[in-house]
């Protein structure tokens, strides 16, 4: 008698359970990432193009839908950081003799902290 | 306490059970009968429901007192065997440490564990899993030919630390039933073998890393993990095989980028 094979998995694998739509959405967000990079490539061209197309998407970025979009990015963009920065002690485990460091020390000196350190400076740079 | 209150106590309990007496609790269970073939079937069983029970006394109260046909495994009761198991409400749990009164009064829903073929009711078949153990070579591999008489290999209690969560694992399989990857590519190598790996790679007494190496860093180990962390959430143990699965990832990113930089290296 052989055994009955296991139930195929569904295409819709991801609803059934909440932590399975919480890592659906961690991976989903690296979409608006890659597309975010894409569009700065796409900026850098039309400065390269001179002033007068970079003018022009200015004013095409000052637009309610683009302002939209980019707030959706920033939630995104948020999120994936987040969760991977408190994903990074399982990953990275720091051990001191015999005691592993605390997960939140490591996602805050791995993660938190220089995430910090280098927006302020980039705010710093464009801003101050 | 004094003798009243006591009695008092004593008065309160047995009121308590009296009254437990009436309330049942209904369990519907995944059937399968492999000579009658055919679609499995869910039969409804209403146990009496005493706070203190775990669904696996449920079970064993069907199997004595209803239907001696009705299938499981179990053996310590205690968390320890990893046999018991199943699918409760649709997570994968030790049946032996799954209490009724967190589900009490809704019904519970038991299948055998997802991801592996069903031999009988929930009873599932594991030879697959077996082989997976054994194919990462879990035990001290060592380059010298020691002889038990040179005396035992002597570990601090700092290199135990490094492994020793990776020990604790009891084979139960929760971690697989909870992989979503596991059940897409039922050749991923998968979490409770890759911990186990990790176990002995961390193990200051062992020598196999380089031969490990080859069987962890191909497609089918560590890199068809997306790191969904479900089976770490499942595990009775604390094992975290997720993260075990992780570092092997940056071990073996590190070994790729030595021999794409310094292919003269030592491999």
């Amino acid at each position: 008698m052989r055994p009955r094979p296991p139930e195929p998995p569904t295409r819709t694998w991801f609803m059934r359970t909440t932590a399975y739509r919480l890592f659906m959405i961690r991976e989903f967000t690296s979409v608006f990432l890659a597309g975010y990079l894409i569009f700065l490539l796409v900026l850098l061209a039309r400065v390269g193009e001179g002033p007068q197309p970079f003018e022009s998407l200015l004013v095409t970025l000052r637009s309610p839908i683009s302002i939209i979009l980019h707030v959706l990015v920033l939630l995104a963009a948020l999120y994936h950081a987040v969760t991977w920065f408190n994903l990074t002690p399982r990953i990275m485990p720091v051990r001191l003799g015999e005691e592993r460091l605390p997960d939140a020390v490591v996602a805050i000196a791995a993660g938190y902290l220089p995430w910090i350190v280098v927006s302020l400076a980039i705010g710093w740079a464009v801003l101050g | 306490m004094s003798a009243s209150n006591g009695a008092a106590a004593q008065t309160t309990e047995e009121s308590l059970e009296a009254r437990m007496a009436d309330k049942t609790i209904t369990l519907e269970v995944f059937r399968y009968d492999p000579a009658a073939g055919g679609d499995p079937t869910f039969q409804r069983y209403d146990v009496p429901y005493r706070s203190d029970w775990v669904v696996l006394d449920a079970l064993n109260w069907i199997k004595d007192t209803t239907d001696g046909s009705l299938t499981f495994r179990w053996s310590c009761r205690m968390g320890v065997c990893g046999s018991c198991g199943m699918m409760v409400n649709g997570l994968p749990k030790l049946t032996c440490s799954t209490f009724l009164k967190d589900y009490y009064p809704d019904p519970l829903r038991i299948e055998p564990l997802a991801n592996f073929p069903v031999q009988r009711d929930l009873v599932i078949e594991f030879d697959g899993f077996v082989e997976k153990l054994k194919s990462i070579k879990p035990w001290l591999i060592r380059n010298d030919q020691r002889d038990p008489a040179d005396g035992e290999l002597r570990q601090t209690p700092k290199q135990l630390a490094q492994y020793k969560q990776y020990t604790m694992c009891i084979n139960c399989m929760l971690c697989y039933s909870a992989c979503p990857e596991y059940a897409f590519i039922p050749g991923f190598i998968g979490p409770a073998a890759i911990a186990l790996a990790q176990r002995y790679n961390l193990d200051s007494r062992d020598q196999g890393q380089a031969e490990r190496r080859k069987l962890l860093g191909v497609q089918e180990a560590v890199w068809e993990c997306t790191f969904v962390g479900e089976c770490s959430a499942v595990c009775p143990k604390h094992v975290d095989p997720a993260a075990a699965i992780q570092q092997a990832k940056v071990t073996s990113t590190i070994d790729w980028y030595k021999r794409f930089l310094m292919p003269w290296g030592k491999k």
